[in-house]
């Protein structure tokens, strides 16, 4: 007896220094979305230029919590977005990023302790959160403007048939960045075709010297190395095979030890394996695994490499003064597909807004990021930002790359998928996957040991 | 107290001071003496260089070594004020480091030494076992604890759906960072300090006792004065340890981020897949300078305390 | 903009002030909550004196011990015989010892096992003897305090701190250009013409990485085995030196036994911090190009991949490693306290 009444009074101790620290400390960061009080349930009237965001009225006072993987200077030109927003509603949005997004978010939600909304940029950990079940279904608004995105766009963001998130932002993956100047200088065009640019690769390859290759890359990413040759990959497999096999290889009906991957693998082999054609401007070909994918095209400033196969997104690692267009120092062309018969083969990657909290407050913040006001909104706070989202002004895009890539993701003609790795489940997509690339750019390992070991990976449950 | 003079004979050798300084000045060779001294260059050279790139221009710090420096020196302040004053910057990191790391080593003191205290002078059955059975615990790596933890902070504890626990509501609150690493201490905590205190002479005890003075008292006023050294050395090494920890700060900092401590900003700061490396070197050397400062300051201590913990005179 | 940036200043201090603010009032607050639970149990005298004394001085640390140490192991053990997959996971079934026969038969993690191995044998052998080595050296000096502090000092750098650091030390670059890695420029200096890179040759990439942790584990081992040798009285060594003992023969005969429990404490203690680190292998290579260990793995199985099971048995397979150590150690003590 007595014991227990002394267990309580420690328990009791604890409880109340804690007490202590929640008065004084700076506040809850995760949990409900706090409301003042009063101010509640109100929608009053917003007149002027805030009119046009009556929809969202009536939580004013509230704060929602955010959680992504974009950090800063990225991230301010989020908080820029919906700073009009914030202001006409009086609805703050708490965004926090983080480089290890992907492990955090899930030790948060099951802690208990999710963010109000989550930026989640694979599809494969959606699906992984909406399994947990803390996934909250979007509210009638957000499934309105569902209508917005092509079917591609909603089935990614969706969990076997339900939709849960609205894509946010987009990117084009399927990009070879090249120097427009070196190009002219030296008589090089363009390429349309696979052929053709296998071909340039060997005229250039030809007439460079010392260090100076067609083809450099970089692979080295932290936590989430080899990812970009996840990318060749996909983009070999999509430009030979088209969409279905792409799809069937997602759900692992088609090996990685399938004839035909193999074959794709050979095809990249072939193309930045060629220790005649890579790694320009750095050293051999296993410096790729070592490159960071970030300094990677930066030997083309210096007409050490020719081209650099990779995403729109890479268009902010160019230095500042960079200029970025046809005719500029840098530009990119898009990427021909393996098999001319495959239409338009589109590799790209994007975030989707996912709800873990069902107050109004929250649900009014994910109604306005689905709205193509706020695309317009973000769109033209900075460049290098692209919106699936159909019903964007597209003449707001100012920026070369982000016309081009907008040109490709709206094109209704083009066979589009989503990054097959972040689509894959995680113990594959961002475990062995990664693992492999690394260990078959870096180590030399087989192609045929390299698909045998994330093969493996799978996990049959 | 009578017996507050007493403390300086624990911490003391035992032998004449002047003797042994006779002794050493003999086996002291210009060999060793040169060994020494390069050894410790070599160990750190590489924390050199990091200071040196911390001051050097993106571009000079991209595109040569450190080293020259001593050839070509460029000096630029760009990256520190990038990191001080930046967005997001490491200012408010910096307080809360702070406001992690002092309670974080203050709570587990009392606590470590009150169980050793108990363990040492407080003769039960069992004791043995409790006591081996903490120190044993250190093999738990940290990884396994976090999401129970964090289960128990929101929900309370559970097992089978029956609340054994209810939470403390202490979710979002820096209390649960300092409440984990509190945790994550006490089995060297418990393990240094009932060492220390169970050497405290016992005459001083009996005297307290005969005296009158209850347990509590003893501890209060006996055993917590004289067990200085080793608590100072405790904290040195735990203030190190939350300072320099990323993983229960990443866990239980909540979404907020202005609960951010150095160490979590400094990671954030290197950017999405280490897209700013030029922040690296200033980024990193902010985040140890505190530690530094802390320890050069207080080493004698450090090592005066661990002399009790694992070494037998 | 500068009226913004006075409010952000000032906003900067304000916050500073409540965190600090917020943070004694807890330690306060804590501080005085055990005053008064001292000062009411205090009265109490006689038979229960002794009881209330031992549970108010006990319980908080078994308590916490139990909360954030003892239940957690207990959840992994149980995960590790289940198929599951991410946290929060619902349908989950138990399987057995299916993921502890995964990890002794899968090639990869075979190797990663194997190379924990190495680390647990190189590292704690060469910290201490490093540490060993600078104690003896120092213990003769004059003025110790410098060098001493050189080599304690990366005690105090986080890992964090400490992969930053020796990125400029094992930094790659084409032998042609000019070298940012350090390494690469001394080999080069001294005739290598063609560095390999050295965080993608295997097995030279882990031998380099232990380098880091010996860096950062020689200072600790370096000071108890420090006041280890001072504590051994003068005069026994005196009276070896008169027998003619001196230099190596007067170090393995004297020295070396007379701080064996010491030797042995720090060893293991080093050993099981080895075990645990995954931090420099992570910043380094993230496990890559054959780098791998099971702390890491475990860290990247229970929150990168999805594959809870898998990570929650490598975790009790560490566990189970670290296990003979401690009790090792125990044994130590216990024998120490025996004598005493």
């Amino acid at each position: 007896m007595k014991r227990n009444a002394r267990f309580v009074a420690v328990a009791a101790g604890v409880a109340a220094l804690a007490t202590v620290a929640a008065g004084c400390s700076s506040g809850g960061g995760g949990g409900t979305p706090t409301s003042s009080a009063g101010g509640g349930n109100t929608p009053a009237a917003l007149t002027g230029d805030c009119a046009p965001y009556s929809a969202y009225a009536g939580h004013s006072g509230s704060t929602v919590t955010m959680f992504g993987s974009i950090l800063s200077p990225e991230s301010d030109s989020l908080n820029k977005s919906w700073a009009d927003f914030t202001r006409c509603t009086g609805i703050t949005i708490q965004y926090t990023g983080s480089n290890t997004f992907e492990s955090d978010l899930p030790v948060k939600v099951n802690g208990g302790n999710a963010p109000n909304l989550a930026i989640i940029p694979q599809p494969g950990l959606l699906a992984q959160m909406v399994a947990t079940g803390a996934v909250k279904k979007p509210p009638a608004g957000t499934v309105a403007n569902e209508a917005n995105w092509n079917d591609a766009w909603k089935s990614y963001g969706s969990v076997d048939g339900t939709f849960y998130a609205a894509p946010m932002s987009a990117n084009m993956k399927s990009l070879v960045w090249y120097s427009p100047k070196y190009f002219k200088d030296n008589g090089f065009t363009v390429p349309t075709t696979w052929a053709d640019m296998m071909k340039l690769s060997s005229d250039m390859a030809a007439k460079m010297t010392g260090a100076a290759k067609p083809w450099c890359g970089g692979i080295s990413s932290g936590t989430a190395s080899g990812w970009p040759a996840t990318d060749w990959l996909e983009e070999v497999v999509l430009g030979t095979y088209g969409g279905q096999v792409y799809d069937d290889w997602i759900s692992h009906k088609v090996k990685f030890s399938d004839p035909q991957i193999q074959t794709a693998m050979k095809t990249v082999a072939d193309w930045l394996q060629n220790p005649a054609w890579v790694n320009g401007g750095v050293g051999d070909v296993k410096s790729i695994a070592t490159t960071t994918f970030q300094a990677a095209g930066l030997p083309i400033l210096q007409n050490q490499c020719g081209m650099l196969q990779q995403a729109s997104f890479y268009e902010a690692q160019w230095p500042k003064g960079t200029k970025v267009a046809a005719d500029g120092d840098v530009f990119a062309f898009k990427l021909p597909a393996v098999d001319p018969s495959i239409k338009t083969p589109v590799e790209g990657g994007g975030e989707f807004v996912t709800a873990f909290s069902d107050d109004p407050a929250v649900q009014a913040v994910q109604n306005y990021l689905s709205s193509p006001e706020w695309a317009d909104s973000r769109i033209k706070v900075a460049p290098g930002w692209v919106s699936a989202n159909e019903k964007v002004d597209q003449t707001l895009y100012t920026d070369p790359i982000d016309q081009l890539s907008a040109k490709y993701l709206a094109d209704p003609t083009a066979t589009f998928r989503f990054d097959a790795s972040d689509t894959m489940p995680a113990a594959v997509g961002s475990g062995a996957e990664w693992t492999g690339m690394v260990d078959w750019f870096g180590s030399g390992k087989s192609a045929a040991d390299v698909a045998k070991a994330i093969d493996a990976a799978w996990l049959t449950s | 107290m009578t017996t507050v003079t007493t403390s300086t004979d624990v911490a003391k050798p035992l032998h004449g001071a002047e003797a042994v300084k006779a002794v050493r000045r003999r086996f002291s060779t210009p060999m060793a003496s040169f060994f020494a001294v390069l050894i410790g260059l070599l160990w750190t050279i590489p924390t050199l260089g990091l200071f040196i790139n911390s001051f050097r221009s993106k571009q000079d710090a991209a595109t040569t070594g450190w080293w020259m420096f001593f050839v070509h020196p460029t000096f630029s302040l760009d990256g520190y004020n990038q990191v001080l004053t930046g967005s997001g910057g490491m200012l408010i990191p910096l307080v809360n480091s702070l406001a992690i790391t002092i309670p974080a080593t203050i709570i587990p003191i009392f606590i470590a030494s009150m169980a050793g205290y108990a363990i040492a002078w407080l003769p039960f059955r069992g004791s043995d076992v409790i006591f081996f059975g903490i120190f044993a615990l250190q093999v738990v790596p940290l990884q396994m604890a976090l999401v129970p933890l964090q289960q128990y902070y929101v929900h309370g504890l559970q097992i089978a759906g029956v609340t054994i626990l209810p939470s403390p509501h202490i979710n979002g609150t820096l209390a649960q960072i300092w409440l984990s690493h509190t945790m994550f201490s006490l089995p060297l905590a418990v393990f240094l300090l009932h060492n220390f205190i169970a050497q405290l002479p016992n005459s001083v005890m009996e005297a307290a006792r005969i005296d009158g003075a209850s347990h509590l008292r003893i501890f209060r006023s006996i055993v917590l004065p004289l067990s200085m050294p080793a608590i100072a050395s405790f904290s040195i090494f735990q203030f190190l340890w939350v300072w320099n920890d990323l993983l229960v700060a990443k866990v239980f900092g909540g979404s907020d981020p202005t609960m951010q401590p150095v160490t979590a900003r400094m990671q954030s700061l290197v950017g999405n897949y280490g897209a700013h490396a030029e922040l690296l070197a200033p980024a990193g050397f902010v985040t140890i300078v505190v530690p530094l400062i802390v320890f050069l300051a207080l080493q004698r201590y450090f090592v005066r305390g661990l002399l009790a913990g694992s070494v037998k005179g | 903009m500068t009226a913004s940036h006075v409010v952000m200043a000032s906003s900067v201090a304000g916050q500073a002030a409540t965190t600090l603010l917020g943070v004694i009032e807890a330690v306060g607050g804590f501080v005085a909550i055990l005053f008064i639970v001292f000062y009411v149990a205090g009265r109490a005298t006689g038979r229960l004196q002794k009881p209330i004394a031992l549970i108010i001085c006990l319980v908080p640390a078994l308590f916490l011990v139990a909360l954030g140490l003892v239940i957690p192991a207990i959840t992994t053990i149980n995960n590790s015989l289940t198929n599951q997959q991410f946290l929060g996971q619902q349908k989950i079934k138990y399987i057995g010892l299916k993921n502890y026969v995964y990890a002794f038969t899968d090639p990869a993690t075979q190797q990663t096992i194997l190379r924990t191995v190495l680390w647990l044998l190189i590292v704690p052998v060469v910290s201490v003897g490093v540490g060993l080595l600078v104690a003896l050296l120092v213990d003769r000096m004059k003025h110790p305090s410098a060098a001493k502090t050189m080599v304690f000092l990366p005690t105090a750098i986080s890992f964090v701190g400490a992969s930053v650091i020796w990125r400029y030390v094992y930094d790659y670059k084409d032998p042609s250009l000019p070298q940012t890695g350090l390494l690469s420029q001394v080999v080069i200096a001294l005739g290598w013409r063609n560095p390999p890179n050295w965080m993608l040759t295997a097995p030279l990439n882990t031998f380099l990485m232990m380098v880091i942790l010996i860096w950062i584990q020689a200072g600790f081992s370096m000071v108890v085995l420090g006041a280890a040798l001072k504590a051994i009285p003068e005069e026994v060594i005196e009276s070896a030196r008169m027998d003619g003992a001196s230099g190596w023969r007067l170090f393995r005969t004297i020295q070396v036994p007379m701080i064996r429990g010491t030797l042995v404490v720090v060893l293991t203690t080093v050993m099981i911090t080895t075990l645990k680190v995954f931090d420099i292998v992570f910043t380094m290579t993230n496990g890559n190009f054959s780098t791998d260990i099971l702390a890491r793995r475990m860290f990247s199985d229970m929150f990168v991949t999805s594959q809870v099971g898998r990570g929650s048995a490598l975790a009790v397979i560490l566990f189970i490693a670290v296990v003979p150590l401690v009790f090792y150690n125990v044994r130590v003590l216990r024998r120490e306290r025996e004598i005493r």
